[in-house]
Parts: C-alpha cells; structure tokens; sequence
C-alpha cells in the first residue's frame, strides 16, 4: 500500500496549520481533566462512582488502548491537556508568535537522561501502585495533579516538554507503540530539509515555535518520539511536511538498537499479563496482595513483579536468542529482536482492556449524570444499573487480539532476525509460548 | 503452492478449529451445591468446575460488607447480606468458562472481585491455543516460501 498524503487535502491541511482547531481540543481536555482531579478530591470515595475513576480508568483508557494507539499512534499526545499550562508559562504565550528571548531556565535536559529510561521507571512506579491507583478516586487526583505539576516544573528548568519526553509514563509506551500505526509525520523532500537554513521546524521563526518534542523532522525515520503536534507544518517555510496514511507497522521494519526501548516491550508486555492475573484472575491471594500496598505480602508481590518483568521475560528471551557464533553482539541482537514484541505488546494490552471496559463500561452513563456521586442526576442516566455489555463476543474478541498480534510480531520477528542475521524462531516460540499463558489467563 | 491458496488453507483450517464440533461427553446431570464465601474481594472457592447440564445451587455467604455474585454468560445474580446465605439456583447449559463478580459496590476493589465458574471443559481456550499454533506454522511457512 502506497502512502496517502493526508494534508495534501486543503481543508486538512488548513485545520492542522491553524493553532485554534487544536486549542479548542486542548482546553475541553484541559478542562476535563482539572474536573478529574477536583472530582477525586471532593467526589464520593467510591471509585466505580466517580468521575476520576470512571472517565480515566474506564472511558479514556478505553480510547487510549482500544483506537488512539492502534490507530493514530500519539495521536493522544497532539490533544494532551498535561503539558499546556507549562508550555503557555515557558512561552509566555497561549497562541501568539514566539518571543525570541528564552523564558525561565531553558537548559537542555542532561544527556543521560535523554532516554526513556526514566519513562520506564514512571510506568513502573504507577504499575506496582495500580491496584490502589485505579480504584481509588484520590489517590488518581494526586497522581493527575502531580503529572501536571511535574510538567510545569520541568518547563520552567528545561527547554521544549521535557516532561512528554521523558518523564510521562504513558508517553513512554504509547511512543512505543504509535510503531505500529498507520499514522506518520514526515517529511516529503530530503533535500528540502538538507538546504533548509535556520531549520526553523527545529529552532522555530516568527511564525511558530520549534519542535517541542526536541526532534529534527528531517530526520525522522519512526513516530517514537514525535508528538504529532503539528508545529512543524507551521513552521516549515518549504511546505515539506507531510501527515501520512501509511500501512500498519511500517516503522517495526527498522528494529530498534536501544536497550531502554527494548526494555519498555518487556515492561509492557509482562504488566499486561501481570494484570490479567492479578486484576482478573480469581485469585483473592494476589488482589489482597496487590491492594494493601506497604504490607509484607505487597512487598512480595513487588518483588515478583519486577524479577519477572526484570529477570523472567528478558531472561527466558536471551536463552531463546543467544548464539555463541554472531557477528553481531549480543547486546544489539536482544534490542533488534525485541521489536518483534511490540505489536504482541500492544495486542495483549488490547485483549486485557476489552475485559476491562466491557464489563464497566455502564458506569459511564452513571458517572456521567452523577460525576461526584452526590446524588445528582444530570442526564437521567444515574441510577443505570450495571451491566457487562458484549460478553458473548469478548472470548472470541480477545482470542482474535491474542492471535493477530501473535501473527503480527511472527512476521515482525523475520523482519528483525534477517536484519540481525539470526533466526526468528526462538522469538516466535516465545511469543508463542506467551501468547498461550495470556490466553489461560484471559479465557 | 501459492501465497493465496495456502492463506486459503490456514483460513479454512482455522475455521475447523474455532468452530468444528467436538464430540460430547455424556455426563448424567447432577444436582449440585456449592458453598461460596465472599469477602472484600475474594470468594472462596474463587475458581468452580460443574458439568453441562448440572443444576447448580450457590449458598452465598458474606462475611463482612453486602456482596453480589453475577455470572457472566448466564446473566444470573444475588446478593448476600453481612452473616446471612443469599440463594441461587441455575441450570449450567452452557459450556465453556465464565467470570463471576461481584455486582453490588463491595469497597475499592469491588471491580476486580472476580471468580471463576467452569462448565464441561473450556474448550474455547483449547480452540484458541490451536488457533495460535496454526497461526504460527502458517506464518513460519509464509516466511519460508518467501525466503
């Protein structure tokens, strides 16, 4: 399949040039998500009644997992209300040209932390908390307030969103995942780029402002780290960046070579199949475990979370992979085959969330006339009993997910093996063997 | 053997797996009673195995807060008071596995008090397990003839 230049469309292209379409986005979601964090505060305490529980856990998890990523990668990240209120104060402005004096601080962030390792430890810290996190309305306002806050802090230090870069912990693996989406932005003439002076895409000019996301589009060659926040279409004098509809997975072609991207698939993928265990397993050992953070049993449950996703996965996967005879170290190997785990990832996260959404999906309507829960009844849909919607496709639903992600990192795996001239065996038994353990445990 | 018509095959194949009948074990349908004690937020025993047919009897007891338990598939429900036995009685006519949850808001777990209820055998897991194996040799043979 050819690449379809959607801004080629000029209303397109006219409603992505224009800052207003994606500020009023911007401040519904801003909005919403300062309700999410008051609604947790000073809402009822009952999670599956409160708006911060529902509408984060439930209905935007829902869009995240479910259509946002799949389909339009960081699609999210273009209309995250979380690095707004920085961004305005770092430029001094909501809307206007950028004033070419540098706001605040505006250090680079220090090389060792240009990385996603410290996205790794973010989604990490959350995921040993989950438990608490996704069924206590407070505790998820503290968590929303404090990502706001962070992002504020880090835009008044350092330059461009430091935060989205390298701190958000969902932005770590949906920049892992939009891989697969049939979704880019890229550029339509090298040379154009290469002859470029003041690369303002980068460095920003008077009519907008350089990448916040620290990226060079003329150097783009996958959607990991570029935010779509369509500056760049502002900013390019030469009319040379182009959003594409391209075919799925078309950057899993390139295999990865960095060790904290290939430890962000082993991070997703074991959480996955931890939580489908612990969250909707039957075992009441593993959620008591789970939920009663700081006691004995927690600690253990921590400690087996981490060796698995530290020491089980990754480890299982380089006795699968090693070769005493390779040109190529042992090191880029495990990072390159790694690839092959992202749409396998992405697919469990999708069987796991199905479950998930589709058995609390009817709390929405509840929440959504009594956001609170103090009684009100806003649209008439407050006293919706609940009900788990599509259970007699869910099995089939997830097995289909389960089974087309295993399908999808197999051909992935031949992609990365021939490019680390090994073989995609090893890493397809292993997807397969996983793909069994998530299908006992879902099914 | 060319590309479409070995996709055609693995389709096909993968039809028969998801769906082909299996040959029914004839089990003479019981009576059965099972006692379930629910507490924040597990039941104990959390995990049930009957036979298709059986007419199943679940005692409920909650042990400290109000709890429900609904069967999903089955669209069944009760709910049991502190210290008190909540009754439910249903034919388990269909096979396969089910979750069965609290329906009634239990406390901050509420949402992951989760059972499970088996009836005959899950076969719909050992379809899916077939399903992925035939996925992989279709895929691995996919990958050799291109090669």
């Amino acid at each position: 399949m050819a690449k379809i230049e959607l801004n080629r469309n000029p209303f397109i292209e006219n409603a992505l040039k224009s800052r207003y379409p994606q500020l009023a986005v911007f401040i519904v979601m801003l909005v919403g998500y300062i309700f999410a964090i008051l609604a947790g505060l000073i809402g009822t305490p009952v999670g599956s009644h409160n708006f911060s529980i529902v509408f984060v856990w439930i209905a935007w998890w829902a869009v995240l997992i479910l259509v946002a990523v799949p389909f339009f990668g960081r699609g999210w990240c273009a209309v995250c209300p979380i690095p707004l209120p920085g961004e305005w104060l770092q430029r001094g402005a909501m809307l206007a040209p950028p004033n070419k004096r540098p706001k605040w601080l505006n250090l680079r962030v220090p090389k060792m932390f240009r990385n996603i390792w410290l996205q790794n430890i973010s989604f990490l810290l959350l995921a040993l908390f989950s438990s608490v996190l996704l069924t206590t309305p407070n505790i998820t306002s503290i968590v929303l307030a404090a990502m706001l806050f962070a992002a504020i802090g880090l835009s008044t230090i350092f330059e461009r969103r430091a935060f989205c870069r390298y701190l958000c912990p969902v932005g770590g693996f949906i920049g892992l995942y939009s891989q697969t989406a049939p979704i880019e932005l890229r550029i339509r003439d090298k040379q154009a780029c290469v002859k470029c002076e003041g690369k303002p895409c980068y460095n920003g000019s008077e009519v907008g402002y350089g990448c916040p996301w620290d990226v060079f589009p003329g150097g783009l060659t996958k959607n990991t780290y570029c935010g779509l926040c369509m500056e760049c279409i502002r900013t390019c004098p030469h009319d040379n960046i182009a959003v594409n509809l391209r075919p799925f997975s078309a950057d899993l072609a390139k295999p990865t070579t960095r060790m904290d991207e290939a430890f962000k698939s082993f991070i997703m993928l074991g959480s996955a199949m931890i939580y489908a265990g612990v969250l909707l397993g039957p075992w009441g050992m593993l959620k008591d475990a789970a939920y009663n953070v700081g006691s004995n049993s927690w600690f253990v449950y921590a400690g087996v979370f981490l060796a698995i996703i530290f020491g089980v996965l990754p480890g299982l996967f380089s006795l699968g992979i090693y070769q005493r005879q390779n040109n190529i170290a042992f090191k880029q190997r495990f990072a390159s085959l790694s690839t092959a785990l992202i749409p396998l990832g992405m697919m469990f996260w999708v069987a796991f969330s199905l479950s998930f959404v589709l058995t609390n999906a009817s709390y929405i309507l509840t929440a959504l006339s009594d956001p609170l829960g103090l009684g009100w009844n806003l649209f008439s849909t407050a006293n919706t009993a609940w009900q788990p919607m599509l259970t007699s496709i869910l099995a089939p639903a997830q097995t289909l997910a389960l089974v087309g992600g295993l399908i999808w990192s197999a051909r992935t795996a031949q992609k990365a093996a021939n490019e680390s001239w090994t073989s995609s065996m090893p890493v397809i038994v292993y997807c397969f063997l996983l793909t069994s353990v998530m299908l006992w445990l879902l099914l | 053997m060319s590309p479409r018509f070995l996709l055609l095959l693995f389709v096909m194949a993968g039809l028969v797996v998801a769906f082909a009948p299996l040959p029914v074990q004839s089990v003479t349908p019981q009576e059965r009673t099972i006692d379930i004690d629910a507490r924040q937020y597990t039941y104990s025993p959390s995990e049930l195995q009957v036979n298709k047919g059986d007419t199943v009897t679940i005692k409920l007891i909650s042990t400290d807060v109000v709890h429900g338990l609904y069967v999903d598939g089955y669209d069944v429900s009760i709910e049991a008071n502190p210290g008190q036995t909540a009754t439910l009685t249903f034919t388990a006519d269909k096979a396969g596995s089910f979750r069965f949850r609290c329906n009634v808001t239990c406390g901050a777990m509420h949402p992951f008090m989760i059972g499970k209820l088996t009836v005959g055998t899950n076969n719909w897991l050992y379809r899916s397990i077939g399903l992925a194996t035939l996925a992989i040799f279709g895929t691995v043979i996919s990958i050799k003839q291109k090669a």
